[in-house]
């Protein structure tokens, strides 16, 4: 009988009856084109409207949550949400902790962003976001990490002059590069970091992963998935895509 | 939201202002104050309440009950905030999820499995199939009863202190007409005390105002939040892009907190001064011989 009042207790607390299940997709929203919260106050970016395709293929209904970027695994875990739908590449380190789809984009190039063409990237730190692939990669590589937070503040790092350059994928680089009135420019020298992106989910999950997975071959099946990441407003046509090798075993 | 503003990118000046501070994200930045101030208003009197709660049962005869007072006032008072806030607001939530789990899962697997915490979905509080709301509001739920357990913990302090400041004679007064404790303790300290009380509470209501954007720290879309999210710089991708902005946000925030802190002040010390009439302290003797 307690049990039964408390269950009570808490089905009314938790608000709805058991409806149908909403999968709650977690992002960042603050890495455009990936993803970012528009000016209406709404995720957006080439994950919103690649994720939403994802769940309509997979016949799920889907919710968008954002999060911290250095606390986006651990909430993960603790189940406040379901997938990680942010850019993250796929590494072994993460691979330990949760559990990957098959990459959604292919692995791109990582840039520099600095003051100038000729900076020397031994001269002092190099920015990048914690917890990222290329923060990783500034470490290993002798040169000296800088760390935070979000992408904007490693951005505002270096025009501020506490970094000489901020190591990002370069999608998010280059319009920011492009619309600096040329005080940052991108450096020619470029990274080939990680593995691709794909969508994280819990190690016990591995049904919705198989969900997700199908639907992200359909959509490299069809070419649809190609046709989004060339869009201007995206990636560009000068984007990786996955061409043919991505249509293997349709 | 307004016909002018259908195409940002070609409109300029004074209509591009208007626009852009009427956009959607910009709502949201202005509900979040109403957000911050309704916070307050709950948690201030839930905080009021457990910190007399507090400060009676650390007064107790009974020794128990004024052991479990005094262990929550040092506990609370000896850890800092932030500390306490993720600590909390995680073991709130999961202890909360497992004692649901014990009465609607199959099974009742123990939930910390290695780097996870894994209860069955009907025991999810609240319910993955609930509205974005309602997941909204529960966080916001943890941070007020998290607030509220924070500063009930100073305000018992404070309470504590004041109802030791009221002059034993009146008390013994009292019970010298016959009043029992209980009768003591209602008609002559608790009126009395708060005179004591009322720099203390003043002093943690101003605390408690400045520890606001704390809730930015439980992952609650504060006006912290959204004044780092409007101020970062804005490519073409936005609908209005800009520079970096972040310095003129955090300014805005800055005057709002400052004006509301000096309004609270004013309030406290008219407060003050009418407490103090008729009471026995420096401030209503003082009072007393101005009157005269």
């Amino acid at each position: 009988m307690k049990k039964l009042l408390l269950a009570t207790a808490l089905v009314t607390l938790s608000g709805a009856a058991f409806a149908q299940d909403v999968v709650r997709l977690g992002t960042e929203g603050a890495y455009p084109p990936y993803n970012f919260i528009n000016d209406a106050g709404e995720v957006a970016g080439f994950e919103r409207e690649f994720g939403d395709e994802l769940c309509k293929r997979a016949g799920l209904t889907c919710e968008w949550v954002t999060n911290e970027w250095d606390s986006i695994i651990p909430n993960l875990q603790s189940g406040n949400y379901d997938v990680i739908v942010a850019g993250m590449s796929i590494t072994e380190e993460r691979e330990e902790v949760i559990d990957f789809s098959q990459g959604y984009l292919p692995a791109a190039s990582s840039a520099y962003l600095t003051l100038s063409a000729d900076a020397d990237l031994m001269s002092g730190p190099v920015a990048a976001q914690t917890s990222t692939i290329q923060a990783a990669f500034i470490a290993e590589n002798g040169m000296a990490v800088v760390e935070y937070a979000t992408p904007e503040e490693t951005v505002a790092a270096v025009k501020n002059g506490e970094a000489v350059a901020v190591l990002a994928d370069k999608d998010y680089l280059v319009p920011i590069a492009a619309e600096s009135g040329g005080l940052l420019v991108l450096l020619e020298k470029e990274e080939a970091i990680g593995g691709g992106v794909g969508l994280g989910f819990r190690d016990s999950d591995d049904e919705l992963r198989g969900k997700f997975d199908a639907a992200i071959k359909s959509m490299k099946c069809d070419g649809t998935l190609d046709a989004m990441i060339i869009r201007d407003e995206y990636f560009t046509p000068a984007a990786k895509t996955w061409g043919d090798g991505g249509k293997e075993g349709c | 939201m307004f016909a002018a503003c259908a195409d940002p990118k070609s409109i300029e000046g004074l209509t591009w202002a208007f626009c852009y501070l009427t956009s959607g994200k910009h709502v949201d930045f202005y509900w979040s104050f109403v957000v911050v101030l309704g916070l307050l208003a709950i948690t201030a009197p839930a905080a009021l309440g457990i910190g007399f709660i507090g400060a009676t049962a650390a007064r107790s005869h009974i020794a128990p009950v004024s052991w479990l007072g005094k262990i929550y006032i040092w506990m609370v008072r000896g850890i800092p905030d932030i500390i306490f806030f993720l600590f909390f607001v995680i073991a709130l939530d999961q202890g909360l999820e497992y004692l649901k789990s014990l009465a609607v899962c199959e099974g009742g697997a123990w939930p910390w499995q290695g780097l996870e915490f894994r209860v069955c979905r009907e025991a999810k509080v609240p319910l993955g199939a609930s509205p974005a709301s309602w997941h909204q509001a529960y966080g916001l739920g943890l941070a007020v009863v998290t607030f509220a357990i924070v500063f009930g913990a100073f305000v018992a302090n404070v309470i504590y202190g004041a109802m030791n400041a009221v002059p034993r004679a009146q008390l013994e007064t009292a019970e010298a007409y016959g009043m029992n404790r209980r009768q003591v303790f209602r008609r002559i300290l608790v009126p009395q005390m708060w005179v004591y009380a009322l720099p203390g509470l003043g002093n943690l209501w101003m605390i408690l105002i400045k520890a606001t954007p704390l809730l930015f720290l439980l992952g609650v879309k504060d006006i912290v939040y959204y004044a780092r999210e409007l101020g970062g710089s804005k490519t073409q991708a936005y609908e209005y892009p800009h520079g970096d902005w972040r310095l003129w946000y955090f300014l805005g925030l800055l005057i709002f907190y400052l004006a509301f802190t000096s309004l609270s002040e004013r309030v406290f010390a008219r407060l003050s001064r009418r407490l103090s009439k008729g009471q026995a302290t420096s401030g209503g003797e003082a009072m007393r011989k101005a009157a005269a």
